[in-house]
């Protein structure tokens, strides 16, 4: 049973797509946090306990006051002191991309996490493609600001982030489009053409 | 000669109970033995059916038991009003609130200022202290109380350093910890800072070697030294420069001698006089020199986050960014070790240039933050709102 939607808690469109892979009662690492509105959401409408790692001390200080648990600390580097399978799910909401070292926090995270849930703006999608095709310029690198602006996105596609994953050891268990519904893997290409937005559910190879 | 006020008799209206008999005596770090031990304590709020919404606040290493209300013996306000008290982010309409002199201190409980059985005063040769014994005095006085399980367990500098030791010692009887500003090993610069405070205190010919109660005496000037030199680390440069900065004191120029030309030398043999008023000298060499050995790793197999294993306990350590007595630094070490082991940790940097002494002040966001902490805590505990 879903409980019916909490109107206090803000429901953004990528996050929706994540929480629909949170059972209840799991406990659940999102990594860089933000203000906490997906761990709210995570809490209400899924039963999920939460812990969060945020870089921006402003947004750790606007957490705990919600009573929400969260540490200051850097993906890049604070991850290795959690100890193996701590969590059951560990989650990169729109922060895969902007990381110093995606490969060694995602390795880091299926180490922590059975699950690892990613969203991540697909730089495969036809209007991308078209764009370079067309202008010779790839959007939407740079907030705006410039492919060589700070915090500036890896622009990387679906099939760039299933290459990942095998590299990671992980196999990709459920892939969406954010607004859309889940496909299997088989349709990654088509997902790659068609969809702006992605959530990605990562699993251990089995042994 | 007059015995020093701040010798401390039954009659001084403190509430006190005994937390150690020559039956049950109190076991020291040490291996030395306490056969009589008083812990002075305050209490606000009322203890629920349950006993389950209990807040034991642990104090710094100049502060005493009231926290919540004046010091009717120094007649010093309050010293964490805009935290505890009705409607505040420690509910006294809510939680039951407990705060105790610390073991070694000299505002009621048994320290080095304490009588003998044989009339004397205890001086140095009380036994040294460290944090975990006073921790365990502290959990003797609320078994007296008839309470086993605490809900928060809060407090900031040595305070933290009893906070973390409560929630090793009284295993998962805690059910939420806030450490505030402290780090969990003393710095070598802390060490030498108190040191020097210490040399200060014994250099003093009215020490007299530690009998300076039985002598009548009272080593006022190097306890003062002892002060000035602690107290600046509890500030930072940034608001020593916004307070004081070169500012001569009452004065137009330079004297070409060594009376307070400068403001903030004024300033702090005032914080010096004050204060030897209200402490005792031995007191201030004890409780140092457990800070001095407090290191929880060292504890521990060397490793810090084995402190922390298998701990039910929720965590929320606070830091303030321009704290160089316990630095951020220090709080992220703590940090990491914590959710090294699993535990359920929040961790919250103040921006503030105030210094360490910040734990103490009106920070909103530091408050926004302890209320919301605390509040996410007591409904997790099913501790009903309070009342308005």
């Amino acid at each position: 049973m879903t409980p019916a939607p909490n109107p206090n808690v803000i429901r953004r469109a990528d996050h929706v797509a994540i929480a629909q892979f949170i059972n209840r009662g799991e406990l659940v690492l999102d990594v860089g946090c933000g203000d906490g509105q997906l761990m709210e959401l995570l809490q209400s409408e899924r039963g999920a306990r939460t812990r969060g790692l945020e870089v921006e001390q402003a947004g750790v200080n606007r957490c705990v006051a919600k009573g929400l648990a969260v540490v200051q600390g850097n993906a890049d580097a604070d991850l290795p002191v959690y100890p193996d399978d701590a969590y059951d799910v560990a989650i990169l909401s729109k922060t895969i991309q902007e990381l110093a070292r995606p490969k060694f926090v995602l390795d880091e995270l299926s180490r922590i996490a059975r699950r690892v849930v990613i969203s991540f703006r697909n730089y495969g999608h036809w209007r991308v493609r078209t764009a370079l095709l067309t202008t010779g310029r790839i959007p939407n690198l740079g907030h705006g600001a410039g492919w060589w602006s700070d915090g500036a996105r890896r622009p990387c596609t679906a099939r760039d982030m299933a290459e990942l994953a095998a590299e990671a050891g992980l196999t990709i268990a459920a892939a969406t489009a954010v607004g859309g519904k889940p496909v299997t893997g088989k349709s990654l290409g088509r997902l790659n053409w068609t969809a702006d937005e992605l959530v990605f559910v990562l699993e251990r190879k089995k042994a | 000669m007059n015995a020093p006020a701040r010798t401390l008799s039954g009659a001084d209206g403190l509430k006190r109970l005994s937390v150690a008999t020559p039956d049950q005596p109190l076991k020291l770090d040490s291996g030395r033995t306490l056969d009589h031990v008083e812990i002075a304590y305050e209490t606000w709020g009322t203890l629920n059916a349950d006993k389950s919404n209990v807040v034991v606040v642990c104090h710094a290493l100049t502060m005493d038991q009231f926290a919540a209300s004046p010091n009717p013996i120094t007649n010093r306000p309050a010293w964490w009003p805009n935290v505890i008290g009705p409607g505040k982010a420690i509910d006294t309409n809510r939680f039951f609130v407990v705060c105790s002199n610390i073991l070694g201190g000299c505002m009621g409980s048994t320290g080095p200022s304490s009588l003998r059985p044989d009339g004397s005063h205890w001086g140095t040769d009380f036994p040294v202290i460290t944090i975990a014994d006073m921790v365990r005095a502290q959990i003797a006085l609320l078994d007296r109380l008839g309470i086993q399980d605490v809900f928060l367990a809060i407090g900031g500098s040595i305070g933290g350093m009893q906070v973390l030791e409560w929630t090793i010692q009284a295993r998962n009887r805690v059910f939420a910890a806030i450490p505030i500003a402290v780090a969990p090993r003393q710095s070598a610069q802390n060490i030498g800072f108190y040191e020097v405070g210490r040399q200060a205190i014994m250099a003093d010919p009215n020490w007299r070697g530690g009998r300076y109660l039985d002598e009548g005496t009272r080593p006022d000037r190097g306890l003062a030294v002892a002060r000035m030199a602690a107290h600046i680390t509890y500030v930072s440069e940034a608001s020593l420069k916004q307070k004081f900065d070169r500012r001569l004191q009452d004065r137009q120029s330079k004297t070409f001698g060594f009376d307070a030309d400068f403001q903030i030398e004024s300033y702090l043999r005032h914080q010096g006089q004050v204060f030897v008023d209200r402490f005792d000298a031995n007191s201030y060499l004890y409780i140092t020199r457990a800070m001095d050995y407090f290191d929880l790793a060292n504890e521990h197999e060397g490793v810090l986050a084995n402190a922390f294993r298998n701990l039910d306990t929720r965590f929320c350590v606070f830091s303030f960014s321009s704290d160089w007595h316990y630095t951020p630094e220090e709080a992220r070490d703590l940090v990491r070790a914590l959710n090294a082991a699993g535990c359920e940790t929040s961790y919250v940097t103040i921006e503030t240039d105030k210094g360490h002494d910040a734990f103490l002040l009106d920070e909103p966001e530091y408050e926004a933050a302890l209320l919301g902490f605390i509040d996410a805590a007591a409904s997790a505990r099913g501790l009903p709102k309070a009342r308005a």
